[in-house]
């Protein structure tokens, strides 16, 4: 059953957002992120906050999924809202034991909270609607220009896509050998760290030889399919661009005109 | 010259210590000789370490000869310049069906080959659609290759290599992890792009059922062939089949059995209904 | 009796709506020392049975005993359990992790806490008796064939000193010779030792000739429980269930409806080749 798990965490509805090009959606998530960090008063914000309601409505996505993503960095939430809270100098409001609370820290810890939810939220987005794969292509794609400088471009999204297809596979592996050592009386739970280390060892050696042997086959199963990297390859689904990604980039340019003017204005 | 043809070849796989010296050799496979057919059902038996596998391999030139000479479709396995032409002409679909599926969608995986030799993207679609249907796939092309069976799986890597078009497809022990469903599932699916598309298959296994529907059955043993001939022509040599360390199909060896007992019973019968029939004449005969 | 297995129920990923009944309401009970084979679809809920029956999955509903004691039952040591019920898993050579064989076999018994001394002798025992030879025990365990692979994981299993040992399909990927080994020392476990044996495959020719008992699972229920003869004789349901008998058994009851007569219970060659030369010489019809 563990095979059910689904990667990356792409929520499948049918919207525009969905069918834009990947390459789109990932400019896209720059340009926000980008944005949040020019953004420095209120009505900034509240433009972040308009653009991101505006594309979670088209997105056709519960808002419960968009927030999921926040439980796991909670933690880091409440450090670095605290971080900012008691250690930015300032006029004092008031004092918690030797902590001191100024209005500048208020305000700063306001604005962080606002931007890590916004910057998560709005990554969600295109994760929810961008499947793993297209997101590998669409990367290899913007990052087409890397090759000139010899990074391997092509060959890390084969990776990436082939970890795509593995985790699921060795999930449900290293479930089977768990049990499999369970039943020879193994004991993952109990110990202290040190013990637990150990134990882990029946579990890891099989894995990374089952990982290795799946390599091996899969390389050969390839090169029998004649694959030889990049060069001369077609593309089955070619990333194109469509009216709505122009239109989406135009609506980019808005609305990093409109944070900029906000900025200058206030 | 048939579509394959090999010339007293020979194959050692070569161990070597850290310092490249020659630790170990093991003849995998030791002067064998073989011409196959265009558009022939060839079933290669042996057991596991016989070197069926190894021969395989060369087929595709994922292997090349160690001494003597292998040529598919006419061209020489050992000419490197070769290599991507051969592969594309005899495919291979090997036992785990996990390990040898690339895609994390079924019709991209299919398409997977053809965007390797750059075959142009729209007919890239025309090839992926006709293979999906040639393996009766269809109906699962968007879905993760992890959701389906084993001899699902075995169909669309059957499905991948079809759609390179090939002239040949080399199957190595495709239905051993599977269960008794899927091992027919694949079998039919093989036997069909035989008759249909007129792909010369070569099917190595060590299952008898699934070698009786094949033209030519090849035994291996010890890296060399040591029984050819129609199903029917091996079926009949029971304990030579036995000593190779090979089963016979229950009905093929209860009919051999009844003619060691003296009946009158034809060798190398390989169905049930073959064997009711030749039984109910032997009935008829002793009441005459 | 050894186990036994009362209206057990398995539900996987209870109230989402991937929920799917993997077992439901299975109940049957197995005596010292018989060899049962279970038989059934892929998904047909045997893989979950027998996981169950050494305490590795808990049981939604139902309950499982062994020697009359609940085994999820407060205080019941699974460990304890664990030694006693071995479980082969399908491909076991999959889990060897150390560097020679010797050691390998050792990490069971070590488990359960026993002395340095009788973890050795245990694993010695257990080496020899699948028959793996003194001269592999200092062997990595990597470089063996396939077939010894998995004798030595099998004698991991064996070391522990159960006394049930269940298997899930212990011959898969191997040739005809190797299935035989491994099954042919499965019989000896049996015979010699008087160890209770659960194997799940799915040839029914071998079924035939080595189980006393067959237990058909269909749709995680359990569909037919009885000798292998009387399973055979319902083979127009097992082919429902994509399962089928023995091909002799096809050959007799053809060869029955065309007025030989013969007994419908022959199951393999054997026994087929006995009856039919009887028919010939009779010529009765």
């Amino acid at each position: 059953m563990l095979r059910e798990i689904t990667i990356g965490q792409y929520y499948p509805v049918d919207s525009v957002l969905h069918r834009m090009d990947p390459r789109t959606k990932l400019f896209g998530t720059m340009v926000y992120i980008v944005s949040l960090f020019l953004a420095d008063n209120v009505w900034c914000y509240l433009a972040a906050a308009v653009f991101l309601a505006a594309v979670i409505r088209l997105s056709h996505v519960p808002l419960s999924f968009m927030v999921r993503g926040l439980k796991a960095i909670l933690f880091l939430l409440l450090i670095s809202v605290s971080f900012n809270l008691f250690l930015t100098e300032g006029e004092e409001l008031f004092r918690i034991w030797f902590l001191r609370v100024t209005r500048e820290g208020v305000r700063m810890a306001g604005f962080m909270a606002v931007r890590l939810i916004f910057l998560v939220v709005g990554s969600s987005v295109m994760t929810l609607t961008t499947t793993p794969n297209q997101l590998t292509d669409g990367l290899e794609k913007s990052l087409g220009f890397l090759k000139k400088v010899r990074v391997p471009v092509h060959e890390m999204a084969m990776i990436m896509s082939i970890a795509l297809r593995f985790i699921p596979i060795l999930v449900e592996e290293t479930d089977k050998i768990m049990k499999a050592q369970m039943a020879r009386g193994a004991d993952f739970e109990s110990g202290g760290l040190v013990q637990k280390a150990k134990s882990m060892v029946p579990l890891l050696v099989p894995l990374f030889i089952s990982a290795f042997r799946r390599a091996t086959d899969l390389a050969m199963a390839m090169e029998a399919r004649c694959y030889h990297g990049g060069e001369g390859r077609t593309r089955m689904k070619p990333l194109r661009y469509a009216g709505r990604d122009y239109a989406a980039y135009l609506t980019y340019a808005a609305y990093m005109g409109v944070m900029l003017a906000l900025r200058t204005v206030f | 010259m048939g579509i394959i043809k090999a010339s007293k070849l020979v194959f050692d796989y070569i161990r070597r210590d850290e310092e490249e010296n020659i630790e170990e050799t093991d003849r995998a496979i030791d002067g064998l000789s073989v011409d196959v057919e265009k558009g022939s059902f060839v079933a290669v038996l042996g057991h596991n370490g016989s070197g069926k596998s190894t021969l395989a391999k060369h087929i595709n030139a994922i292997l090349v000869p160690t001494e003597g000479t292998v040529w598919v479709s006419g061209m020489d396995t050992a000419d490197e310049s070769k290599v991507w032409e051969i592969r594309k002409g005899a495919g291979m679909v090997f036992q785990n069906p996990d390990n040898q599926i690339i895609g994390n969608v079924v019709e991209e995986d299919v398409g997977f080959g053809p965007e390797n030799i750059g075959v142009p993207t729209d007919d890239i679609w025309k090839r992926v659609d006709e293979s999906l249907k040639a393996v009766g796939m269809t109906a699962f092309r968007y879905k993760s290759p992890n959701k389906l069976s084993g001899g699902q799986k075995q169909r669309v890597a059957i499905a991948g290599v079809m759609a390179m078009r090939p002239e040949c497809i080399v199957l190595d022990e495709p239905t051993a992890m599977l269960d008794p469903d899927g091992r027919k599932e694949v079998i039919r699916t093989v036997t069909e792009l035989n008759r249909k598309e007129g792909i010369t298959v070569i099917l190595i296994t060590h299952y008898m059922e699934e070698v009786i529907g094949a033209d030519r059955v090849i035994v291996m043993d010890e890296g060399k062939i040591v029984m050819d001939g129609t199903p029917r022509e091996v079926f009949s040599r029971v304990d030579e089949l036995k000593e190779y360390r090979l089963d016979v199909p229950q009905v093929t060896e209860l009919a051999y059995e009844l003619r060691k007992g003296g009946a009158d019973m034809p060798a190398g019968i390989l169905s049930i209904d073959e064997f009711v029939e030749s039984f109910m004449a032997a009935m008829g005969g002793t009441e005459a | 009796m050894a186990i036994k297995v009362e209206d057990l129920t398995y539900v996987y990923n209870a109230g989402t709506a991937l929920e799917q009944k993997a077992l439901d309401g299975v109940s049957f009970e197995i005596p010292d020392g018989q060899f049962v084979g279970l038989i059934g679809h892929t998904g047909s809920g045997k893989s979950t049975l027998i996981q169950h029956l050494n305490g590795l999955v808990k049981p939604t509903g139902g309950k499982i005993y062994y020697n009359g004691e609940d085994i999820n039952g407060e205080g019941y040591s699974l460990r304890q359990l664990r030694s006693k019920v071995g479980l082969v898993f399908q491909y076991p050579e999959h889990q060897l992790f150390e560097v020679d064989v010797i050691s390998d076999v050792c990490y069971g018994p070590r488990n359960l806490g026993l002395s340095e001394d009788e973890v050795r002798e245990r694993a010695q025992a257990a080496l020899r008796l699948v028959g793996m030879k003194e001269k592999y025990w200092d062997q990595s365990p990597f470089e063996l064939s396939g077939g010894q692979k998995r004798r030595v994981a099998i004698a991991g299993v064996l070391a522990m000193n159960p006394e049930v040992l269940i298997l899930d399909e212990p011959t898969a990927g191997l040739d005809p010779r190797g299935r035989d080994e491994i099954l042919d020392q499965v019989r000896a476990l049996h015979d010699a030792r008087g160890m209770t044996i659960i194997l799940v495959s799915h040839s029914m020719e071998d079924m035939a000739r080595y189980a006393e008992r067959l237990l058909v699972m269909n749709h995680g229920r359990k569909a037919f429980d009885g000798t292998p003869k009387e399973i055979f004789r319902h083979y127009r349901e097992l082919e429902q269930m994509g399962l089928a008998a023995p091909q002799v058994t096809y050959v007799i009851h053809a060869l029955r409806e065309r007025g030989v007569e013969l007994d419908e219970d022959i199951t393999t060659v054997e026994e087929a080749r006995d009856a039919l030369l009887e028919a010939l010489r009779t010529g009765r019809r």
